[in-house]
């Protein structure tokens, strides 16, 4: 391949942190906004693992109650708004999904730019609404009325904060969306896309559909608290429940923002490390839409406890059960595909059969959260708290972290240390079920979610969490310290390390400014591994 | 998509017309108004407006002339909404 | 790779955000159903007391800009420069003269001391005093779009007159016109559910 200059050495007409921050290479923002996730990951998990550190044992350890209802709402703003549903779209999709179709950038460069804006200044304003006004914001991420209009701490600056993250992100759904219809390379057919592909476009839907919801609701809760209306107050005629609707009519589909583009990663890095082709292409790609759109018709089961009608309870609950029949279809693919594979067992597969088994526990105990009989028993408790960890940690979090692996030598050039992934992941892996699975038992048995206290009963399985969180802590920094430091120091990757076949890797490591030396043009699928068996890693 | 820069677009006479329309329509639902028909009315003021709305999309907004994926997908965010509400009334209903 | 511009693309990337703003109305929709199912005689009684000679004129004084907006993007695209020049000038003075007739409205509303939160407001049934904050929260939700896109549509009169929107690259002027036919076509909803309530 003729060397032509990577990306990092094409700066324009910038230079220094401008050639960054002012830049519309797709690339570029998807590596600025990796670091921006990365600190704001980093200040989520510090105040994750503060948290714990008070939950180790009963009654006050290290702060008061009030400091602690600060901790899990800052701690729940930044992990869902700023780090997880930006999460994979914004950094791995930005930096692929031109690359994967063979694109030179996505459709609307500069506007990609302006969210990478609008996330920064969303996340100053939520970390400054721990600062001004009256204290930090205590009501839970969920920002629920009538609380969150009477309480006095700054939930108007935390709620803005929200509304210009969710613009952020419905501009990267839009430009995604317009990429994908608009500049796939020639040959480059709907059903010969790469299935991040496939699972970029559903999520970009279901940004640009949900969003905006979300984007209402919490400008109702300013104009509440300014004004006073009365939509939730109902001392005025107004009913709160209306505004527990209004969330999860958001908050629940953001639930597939956030784990679809993980899907997607898994799908990728699976038939590389079994050298197989994926196992029921269309199968994912239809269960990806279908997960989409049965996600916007299930947020009740959020609210089963609230009061609402029981008519209302038991379809939610029935529609709840179907949005677990896309979800099985794609991991018995991806086991399927798996099966009679030339398995090796690198990093990115070893984090992505993790995320296998780690979201197959997350989503079995999101059925019994779902029925609407037990559901009344463990609502509210420890136990959802274990559920969504395993789904957004175990799941989008693992999996993000084996997309990471897997792209990390296209991004950077370089190779990091196996030895060193392995052992991270080992380290993270054991702190990951050490600190989550007693909270299911702990639910279980009926220990509440968001107090700072507990009875002295459940204190032996607490401790053990609390343990659980450094050795977390301590596998996600060697993770981080092996990907950080090989960027200086890792081997020369090549263009392809993996043996991969999709478009990415048809172009040098790192990528020329303009994607690819010569346009590509696709004349067959994106894993065909049939006719490659002369390639061997 | 059709491409639109070989063309020079629908006439003038097209968009007065869809105005001339619109204006008809706005002072039927006055009319309907005023005939007070009770919940008939209610809908007969939305199905008015729902006209009025497609009119605006069909002809001002050009979604007759878009290709076949925007008039399609144009419906989603509308039948979205619609979802919404009725879902959300299976609970204000019944309660 | 060399990119043109795609305006097909361009076209695309706003309806998508048109999209998101029909569910930020959607909304609000939501709540103006649930509350006028719950408070249908309420509703009434308060509506009577809105402007339907204003409102009226508002809905003709909008689809009016809304025509001359599509005449203004027809009159580009045949690359009649003076023409879309009056056209878009006069969409402007439709909107602002809209905006006028709103302003009119809430402050005669506002001098009665009717505004969310007022005593006079809370003195009334429930189903007045959400009417009321429905009405304030969504004309003005409403009224927000028009100034957005009034400035948009200033900042394409300046892009004409200088002569980077014209026949051959008008996609800019096109979009703008599509998100002001769309404030117009939430308005046509507004209109019969505050001003036309039976």
């Amino acid at each position: 391949m003729p060397e032509q200059p990577d990306f990092y050495t094409t700066t324009g007409n910038k230079s220094g942190l401008w050639s960054w921050i002012f830049s519309t290479d797709h690339k570029r923002i998807g590596v600025l906004y990796l670091f921006s996730l990365l600190v704001f990951f980093s200040i989520g998990a510090a105040f994750g693992l503060l948290m714990r550190l008070e939950l180790i044992a009963p009654g006050k350890t290290i702060v008061e109650a009030a400091t602690y209802n600060a901790f899990f709402t800052l701690h729940g703003v930044i992990m869902i708004f700023l780090f997880i549903i930006p999460g994979i779209p914004v950094s791995l999709g930005n930096f692929f999904l031109p690359l994967q179709i063979g694109a030179g950038d996505l459709a609307f460069p500069r506007i990609n730019l302006l969210s990478w804006w609008l996330y920064m200044a969303g996340g100053l304003m939520a970390l400054m609404s721990l600062f001004l006004g009256s204290g930090p914001p205590d009501t839970g991420w969920t920002f629920y009325a009538p609380y969150s209009i009477r309480t006095g701490t700054n939930v108007t600056m935390a709620v803005s904060a929200a509304f210009v993250l969710g613009f952020s992100s419905i501009l990267t759904g839009l430009n995604f969306v317009t990429t994908i219809h608009r500049m796939r390379a020639p040959g480059m057919t709907w059903f010969r896309m790469p299935l991040f592909v496939w699972s970029l476009y559903a999520t970009a839907w279901v940004q640009i559909l949900a969003t905006p919801i979300l984007g209402i609701t919490l400008l109702l809760v300013v104009t509440e608290r300014l004004f006073g209306v009365g939509f939730f107050d109902p001392a005025k005629g107004g009913d709160p429940i209306l505004y527990q609707h209004l969330f999860w009519i958001y908050s629940h589909p953001a639930v597939y923002i956030m784990v679809l583009p993980a899907m997607g990663v898994i799908t990728e890095i699976i038939p590389v490390f079994s050298r197989r082709t994926i196992f029921g292409y269309k199968a994912i790609a239809f269960s990806s839409m279908a997960i989409a759109s049965v996600g916007y018709f299930v947020w009740g089961h959020h609210m089963f406890t609230s009061g609402m009608s029981d008519t209302s309870r038991a379809v939610f609950s029935f529609l709840t059960f179907i949005v677990a029949i896309p979800s099985g279809v794609k991991v018995f693919n991806w086991v399927a595909s798996l099966y009679k594979g030339s398995i090796r067992v690198d990093a990115p597969l070893l984090f992505s059969l993790s995320f296998i088994f780690l979201f197959s526990l997350g989503g079995l105990t999101g059925l019994i959260m779902g029925s609407l009989a037990t559901n009344v028993h463990i609502h509210g408790t420890h136990f959802i708290v274990a559920h969504f960890h395993y789904v957004m940690f175990g799941g989008a979090g693992f999996a993000f972290i084996a997309g990471l692996h897997y792209w990390f030598p296209k991004m950077t050039g370089r190779m990091y240390s196996e030895r060193r992934a392995k052992t991270g992941w080992a380290f993270l892996f054991t702190g990951f079920q050490l600190l989550y699975f007693p909270l299911f038992i702990l639910g279980w048995q009926g220990m509440p979610r968001r107090y700072y206290d507990y009875l002295p009963d459940f204190h032996p399985l607490n401790a053990a969490s609390t343990v659980g969180s450094w050795i977390l802590a301590a596998g996600l920094i060697i993770i981080f310290f092996n990907l950080l430091r090989s960027i200086r120091n890792g081997g020369q990757a090549g263009p392809n390390p993996w043996g991969g076949t999709t478009l990415e890797w048809r172009t040098s490591s790192p990528p020329p400014a303009e994607n690819f030396e010569v346009a590509p043009v696709v004349t067959e699928g994106p894993y065909a591994y049939h006719h490659k068996k002369d390639r061997i890693l | 998509m059709n491409d639109m820069k070989t063309e020079t677009g629908p006439a003038y006479s097209g968009y007065v017309l869809t105005w001339l329309v619109l204006l008809g329509l706005t002072a039927a639902t006055v009319l309907v108004y005023h005939l007070h028909l009770g919940s008939a009315g209610a809908a007969a003021a939305l199905a008015i407006a729902s006209l009025k709305a497609g009119l605006i999309l069909l002809f001002f907004m050009h979604l007759l002339r878009e290709g076949p994926f925007l008039r399609a997908i144009f419906l989603l965010p509308v039948l979205l909404t619609g979802v919404i509400i009725g879902l959300t009334f299976l609970d204000v209903w019944y309660r | 790779m060399s990119r043109g511009q795609d305006t097909a693309g361009s076209r695309i990337g706003m309806w998508l955000f048109l999209f998101t703003e029909i569910l930020l109305f959607g909304g609000l929709f939501m709540l103006y159903s649930v509350f006028r199912s719950k408070y249908a005689v309420e509703f009434h009684r308060a509506a009577e007391d809105l402007s339907r000679t204003a409102g009226t004129i508002n809905t003709l004084v909008l689809l009016t800009s809304s025509l001359s907006m599509a005449l203004a993007v027809a009159a580009i695209r045949r690359g009649k420069k003076n023409g879309s020049l009056i056209f878009q000038g006069l969409t402007i003075l439709l909107g602002c003269v809209f905006l006028v007739i709103k302003y009119m409205e809430w402050s005669a509303k506002i001098g009665q001391g009717i505004y969310p939160d007022s005593p006079a407001l809370l003195g009334l049934s429930h189903g007045e005093i959400l009417f009321y904050g429905l009405y304030f929260v969504m004309t003005g939700l409403h009224g927000l779009h028009v100034v957005i896109g009034l400035w948009a549509l200033i900042f394409m009169l300046a892009s004409t007159l200088r002569g980077t929107i014209s026949g051959a690259r008008f996609v800019r002027l096109e979009n703008s016109g599509l998100y002001w036919h769309f404030v117009d076509t939430v308005w046509v909803y507004l209109f019969p559910l505050f001003y036309l309530i039976t």
